[in-house]
């Protein structure tokens, strides 16, 4: 097992740096000059040299990769060319916030979709099935900014109930204000993981139902409970993969619900990067973003392993 | 061993001397959208404490299904059981879920086919025998322990103590097959079903566990429901054969009547095609024609379109069972009853 832990560590070393040379790359790639976008056109030539050599610029294109590599490796991500700022906090801060809305629409997600999914597959074929996968189909299918649109227009505007737009009031403890805030967002999160996670626990459920061990397990005389134990188990490592996926891209901040909500996280910083041609932040969060989402790969491979010994080889 | 002194031992007394099996009329029909499937037309046996009855026939005969019927391991929504199954004086069809629970994995317990598909795969072995236990006998984590490493003793696998903490991809498949039996055998059965547990198995395991299977029966005394398509297989172990074709027993009798004069056309011909089945690279066709759709069942005798001896009487009505014997049934209008 622990031989299987370091190998899937060493086996991310590879692949984070050739996420790193893709994102130095497609920054090479923007089309136009940086320092057009940091010193007023009608500077003379002098000064844009200058910024040139301070910023390591004149040097071919693998001693930049070599220097940035670098310096993200003893943590300096950069400075922000729009706002001067460490790029290390602005994202920090823009992750936390994000993670305030993503952990509790994962968990709410995942929830809803293991009981949605499995219900659906015990129920197969009567109403539940069918009211639970229309949920389910739903939950994928509708665009998730227009959901929070309309929970907007109805919670917020008509009905004046909850909050639609931005995080409340600053900082920790969470009082129930803050709370009230995250509740439209989080559920427009929570429809997309719970979809696509409902429809596969159903397929599989359904599918490790009809295997012979389970016929086994009921000649046994096992009860209920522990016959779904087995089903469950069986059912997780897949499960486990389809949630690491999704929670990585609820960390990678949703730009269109966060634009929706007025939420300051990730896919609002990624957004604002974008239009600003930050380009300090736009590689370092997208680098950042890539390595938690490997880091969460592994870490459900090594679940996975836990729970299924035969994927441990 | 202790497994022995503590088998539930049954007075014939306590049964009236009755069998310990007995199934009448068992019907099974399948309902789908698209089909209605007659698996079981009307099969009728008994069955002793410590006897063991082998039913041999095609695939697709409704040998699986005859077995399943008798724990009522089949999916209740699709399927139809008629007729009556009672097992050691108890009602299986009319047992409601909790004593259908306890009955099964504690007086009956089964064997499936292929050992691989029918452990739990994210489970241990120890884990598979020990939960049965638990279930059937209320034992703590420490005895169920101690009664699972003797039940892989007693079915022979070395180093049992590794064993109980190996999955199921871990073990060869007769080490598999074994873990199966130690696991059916747990709850000390009067009764075990086994479908064709060394069909999937080499040609050596096979054997090694048929020996196995046999010796610990007659140890436990234990009465056996043998499902398999081998008459080889069936020779090696069973007392009684009954052969199925199309749902039904179309004959019954001791091993050895049933071998060297087998009385229904289809025994002969399956008997016959073992025979010519053993010469090397000429596999013959075992008989002419194709089994029966079980969606349509013609109205007389299900054999008659394979049958060399068919006569307009055949495809009247079903052959009723004939005695030709006290011990000896066979389904054919050619049978005469004894006198
Ligand atoms: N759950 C089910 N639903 C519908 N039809 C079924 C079901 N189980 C079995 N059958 C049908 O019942 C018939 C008898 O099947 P059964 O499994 O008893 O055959 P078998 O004699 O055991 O054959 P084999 O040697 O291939 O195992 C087959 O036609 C099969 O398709
Ligand atoms: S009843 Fe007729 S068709 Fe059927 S086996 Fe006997 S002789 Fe053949
Ligand atoms: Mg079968």
């Amino acid at each position: 097992m622990w031989y299987f832990v370091l190998r899937r560590l060493l086996y991310a070393v590879p692949i984070l740096l050739g996420v790193s040379l893709v994102v130095f790359l497609l920054m090479q790639m923007v089309p136009g000059d940086i320092i057009d976008i940091m010193i007023p056109p009608e500077a003379p030539k002098e000064v844009a040299d200058m910024i040139r050599i301070q910023f390591g610029l004149d040097q071919p294109v693998h001693i930049q990769y070599l220097r940035w590599l670098k310096a993200i490796l003893s943590g300096d991500l950069g400075i922000s060319i729009f706002t001067n700022q460490p790029v290390a906090d602005e994202l920090f801060s823009a992750l936390l916030n994000t993670l305030k809305i993503a952990i509790p629409a994962a968990i709410l997600g995942f929830t809803m979709g293991v009981m949605l999914g499995s219900l659906a597959a015990f129920y197969g074929g009567s109403w539940l099935d069918k009211l639970f996968s229309g949920i389910a189909i739903a939950g994928v299918s509708l665009p998730h900014y227009w959901v929070g649109m309309v929970l907007v227009a109805i919670f917020a505007v008509s009905f004046n109930v909850l909050p639609g737009q931005g995080m409340g009031p600053d900082g920790f403890p969470w009082t129930w204000e803050h709370i009230k805030h995250l509740i439209l967002p989080v559920i427009t999160l929570s429809l997309i993981p719970m979809g696509v996670i409902s429809r596969l626990v159903r397929a599989n459920v359904l599918e490790i139902r009809s295997m012979e061990f389970v016929s086994a397990l009921q000649a046994k005389g096992l009860k209920g409970p522990r016959v779904l134990l087995h089903i469950m188990k069986n059912a997780a490592p897949s499960a486990l993969a389809l949630m690491g996926l999704q929670f990585g891209y609820l960390l990678g901040g949703s730009i269109l619900v966060e634009t929706v909500f007025n939420w300051p996280g990730s896919g609002s910083l990624l957004n604002l990067a974008i239009f600003r041609r930050d380009i300090p932040v736009l590689s370092a969060t997208i680098l950042v973003l890539a390595t938690i989402f490997v880091i969460i790969n592994i870490l459900v491979d090594v679940l996975q392993a836990l729970i299924d010994p035969r994927i441990r080889r | 061993m202790s497994l022995t002194a503590a088998t539930r031992d049954q007075p014939a007394a306590a049964t009236g001397g009755a069998p310990l099996v007995r199934v009448e009329d068992l019907t099974v029909r399948f309902t789908s959208r698209d089909a209605v499937i007659d698996a079981v037309n009307g099969v009728s046996f008994t069955l002793d404490a410590g006897e063991v009855l082998c039913i041999l026939g095609e695939s697709g005969s409704g040998k699986s299904v005859t077995l399943r019927a008798m724990m009522r391991l089949l999916p209740p929504r699709r399927t139809k059981i008629g007729g009556k199954i009672s097992v050691g004086g108890k009602d299986i069809l009319g047992l409601d879920e909790g004593a259908l629970g306890d009955l099964r994995g504690g007086e009956v317990a089964m064997i499936f086919q292929e050992p691989m598909t029918s452990f739990d795969p994210v489970f241990t072995i120890g884990t598979q025998i020990m939960e049965t236990v638990k279930r059937h006998d209320g034992l703590s984590d420490a005895d169920a322990r101690k009664r699972a490493l003797e039940l892989l003793e007693m079915v022979q696998i070395p180093s049992p103590v590794r064993r109980l903490e190996n999955y199921p991809h871990e073990m060869s498949g007769g080490m598999r097959q074994r873990a199966m039996i130690a696991l059916a055998l747990s709850c000390r059965p009067r009764l075990l079903l086994a479908d064709e547990p060394t069909t999937a198995l080499d040609a050596t395991v096979q054997i090694q566990i048929l020996q196995l299977l046999h010796r610990i029966q007659r140890e436990l005394g234990m009465a056996v429901l043998f499902v398999t398509h081998d008459v080889g297989v069936a020779v090696e172990i069973s007392d009684r054969i009954a052969v199925m074709y199309a749902g039904r027993f179309v004959e019954t009798g001791p091993l050895r009547d049933i071998v060297h004069t087998p009385q229904h056309p289809y025994t002969q011909g399956l008997l016959a095609s073992t025979v010519h089945g053993g010469m090397r690279g000429k596999r013959l066709e075992a008989i002419p024609g194709s089994p029966v759709n079980l969606a349509a069942m013609p109205p007389g005798c299900a054999f008659a379109p394979r049958c060399r001896y068919a006569e307009p009487a055949c495809t009247a009505a079903p052959p009723a069972e004939t005695w030709i014997e006290p011990t000896r049934m066979v389904r054919c209008i050619r049978a005469a009853p004894h006198t």
